[in-house]
């Protein structure tokens, strides 16, 4: 097993910087930011193989798509913190000619994003796209990509998921974060997904279950198995179970806290349940 | 008239024939296609290089996906669907996986405007040059025959960004240079004239000529300007030409909302106010019928561009 201290360290620090920014314009995205600040620690400071610097072709190392572009706090906190871009930067986010636009874009050239997202459903299609230049280029290396469970209900995945099956794209691990919640209430209310591992498998996708998504043991476990059904002919698809605002007592079980900031009194609570330990942006 | 036919062909097999001759020169270029191979003429590009071919089936939302992320690994993609399902179907996928994000993807469109003909008002888009022109960023070409089409396939595999290419379903004719350098975004002066500026692009273009060779013998002279880049637009160009004739026809195979005419209009009421009518379709959906009955039905052949010209020298005049 890996050594997850600097993990354990590093997670309560972006769960900081996630409110912190939320916070700080009141507005974006903190539930499912806060649910995936283990799946994505892990990935960057774990999993993936990854260059010095930036470069957008990222030709022989692992490449990560997020699809649910809202989730940009814990995104854009996990890449400054793995050093694509200064830590400060964390501070203009949302405000006006900063980098860290609302929704993650190239489109202001900010070190770590290699496709906009935002409006859902469109991010497996460009990670199977990169993973079939991968095989173009004979680089052995990865594409990993997170999608919300909700952004299921978009009709361009199940085109995305059916491809990638019929071409046997097995160098793409997609990762689903089945927290159950969207906007308007919980899924299964909105719009039932039924039994979304299932729905891959017999779209003929392999898949590795996370039980406990806010794990970090867990995550390690599951990532790495992931990563060992890659190249066998078929994409593997992750189902991470997670909690939407996990590590916030009041903002988790819930789909309040999808698209809502903390006042200051909600953010002192939620920052004293996550301590500076990398020190504060 | 100085240009002649060289036999019938059809647009799209012009854009086939640029992407054999691609196949062969730039191993960067890749093809996709949402199961209309034989319709967009790339089955030589597929036979040649097989594995620089995806075929996604019918799902052209997925198709903008996968091609926006083929570039993340250095290639350049190039899309091939009818206008209708490289546009209206999949605007969102090119906004923000394409255009947004700065994606060297070639949507590549067959089968547009009204003289795709029996298919009917469902496959006939007549909007697709106002939405792509709209997307910023986004370079928009209408070649007007084989030849064009060809090398405008050629030149933009060499052009760093996002581009429209549209072309047709008719065999229409044949008539620039086979051997012609593509200039993207440089209008070119097909006949030169004094009285009026005929402004098309597409299938346009040879129905302009034959109304200038019209025009011609009833005393009028004619320009006839070649705008195959609806953007960038050869703005210079069309300034120059409305200040020497005073008066302009826009031509094309699209609504008068959001076409060429409009951008034309735009220019001229910025640079060079001037009187203008409009050859393009008003507002309205097509019809099933033979591309040449549709294009006299919804006056867009060389006798409406000759009525426009009557029209528009008579306002010159006021």
């Amino acid at each position: 097993m890996a050594d997850l201290t600097a993990l354990e360290q590093l997670v309560p620090q972006v769960r900081r910087d996630i409110l912190r920014m939320v916070h700080q314009v009141n507005s974006g995205h903190p539930g499912g930011s806060l649910g995936c600040t283990e799946f994505f620690a892990v990935l960057y400071n774990h999993m993936m193989e990854i260059n010095e610097g930036f470069n957008m072709d990222g030709v022989g190392e692992d490449l990560f798509f997020l699809s649910n572009g809202h989730i940009s706090p814990v995104y854009y906190s996990i890449l400054a913190r793995r050093g694509y871009f200064p830590v400060e930067e964390l501070a203009t986010f949302r405000k006006i000619d900063s980098r860290l636009q609302g929704h993650p874009t190239t489109h202001e050239e900010l070190p770590g994003v290699r496709i906009a997202s935002g409006s859902l459903g469109q991010g497996m299609s460009v990670a199977i796209g990169a993973a079939l230049a991968k095989k173009l280029n004979k680089d052995s290396h990865l594409i990993y990509s997170l999608h919300g469970d909700g952004e299921l209900q978009e009709g361009q995945n199940w085109e995305a998921i059916m491809y990638a099956a019929g071409n046997k794209v097995d160098n793409l691990i997609a990762t689903i974060d089945w927290n159950g919640q969207q906007i308007d209430g919980a899924t299964e209310d909105v719009l039932p997904l039924g039994d979304i591992g299932e729905k891959f498998r017999v779209f003929g996708w392999d898949t590795v279950e996370i039980k406990n998504g806010n794990d970090l043991a867990s995550v390690v476990g599951g990532l790495e198995e992931a990563k060992s059904r890659t190249g066998k002919g078929k994409p593997v698809a992750v189902m991470l179970k997670t909690v939407m605002g996990n590590g916030v007592d009041f903002m988790m079980y819930t789909h309040a806290w999808h698209g809502k900031a903390p006042n200051d009194e909600q953010l002192a609570t939620a920052l004293e349940q996550n301590p500076a330990t990398l020190g504060d942006y | 008239m100085k240009y002649t036919d060289q036999g019938k062909q059809d647009t799209r097999s012009g854009y086939g024939a640029g992407m054999t001759e691609l196949g062969r020169t730039n191993p960067k270029v890749v093809a996709l296609c949402a199961d209309l191979v034989g319709s967009l003429k790339i089955q030589t590009f597929i036979d040649e290089n097989p594995e620089r071919f995806f075929q996604v089936g019918i799902a052209e939302a997925n198709m903008m996906g996968i091609a926006a992320g083929l570039t993340i690994g250095g290639y350049i993609p190039f899309t091939g669907t009818f206008a209708n399902f490289s546009t209206g179907r999949v605007y969102d996928q090119i906004r923000q996986s394409i255009a947004y994000s700065d994606k060297n993807v070639k949507i590549c469109a067959s089968h547009a405007g009204i003289t795709l003909g029996e298919d009917g008002a469902t496959h006939q888009i007549l909007e697709d040059i106002g939405l792509m022109k709209m997307l910023p960023g986004m370079t928009v070409i209408n070649p007007c025959d084989f030849n064009q089409t060809k090398a405008a396939t050629l030149a933009i595999a060499d052009w760093h960004g996002p581009v429209y290419l549209r072309f047709g379903r008719p065999k229409v004719a044949n008539f620039t240079a086979p051997d012609q350098i593509f200039e993207i975004g440089k209008a070119l002066t097909m006949q030169d004239g004094t009285d009026v500026t005929l402004v098309a692009t597409g299938h346009l273009v040879w129905e302009a000529l034959i109304a200038a060779e019209n025009l011609a013998n009833q005393g009028i002279s004619a320009e006839v300007i070649n705008i195959h880049t609806i953007k960038p637009l050869d703005e210079e160009a069309l300034v120059r030409s409305a200040r020497k004739t005073g008066c302009v026809v826009s031509c094309e195979e699209h609504n008068f909302l959001g076409g060429l005419g409009e951008s034309v209009s735009r220019t001229l009421a910025q640079h060079l106010p001037t009187p203008q009518e409009f050859v393009a379709t008003k507002d309205t959906f097509g019809e099933s019928g033979t591309p040449a009955q549709l294009m006299e039905k919804y006056g867009l052949n060389n006798k409406s561009i000759e009525a426009a010209v009557l029209k528009v020298i008579k306002r010159k005049a006021q």
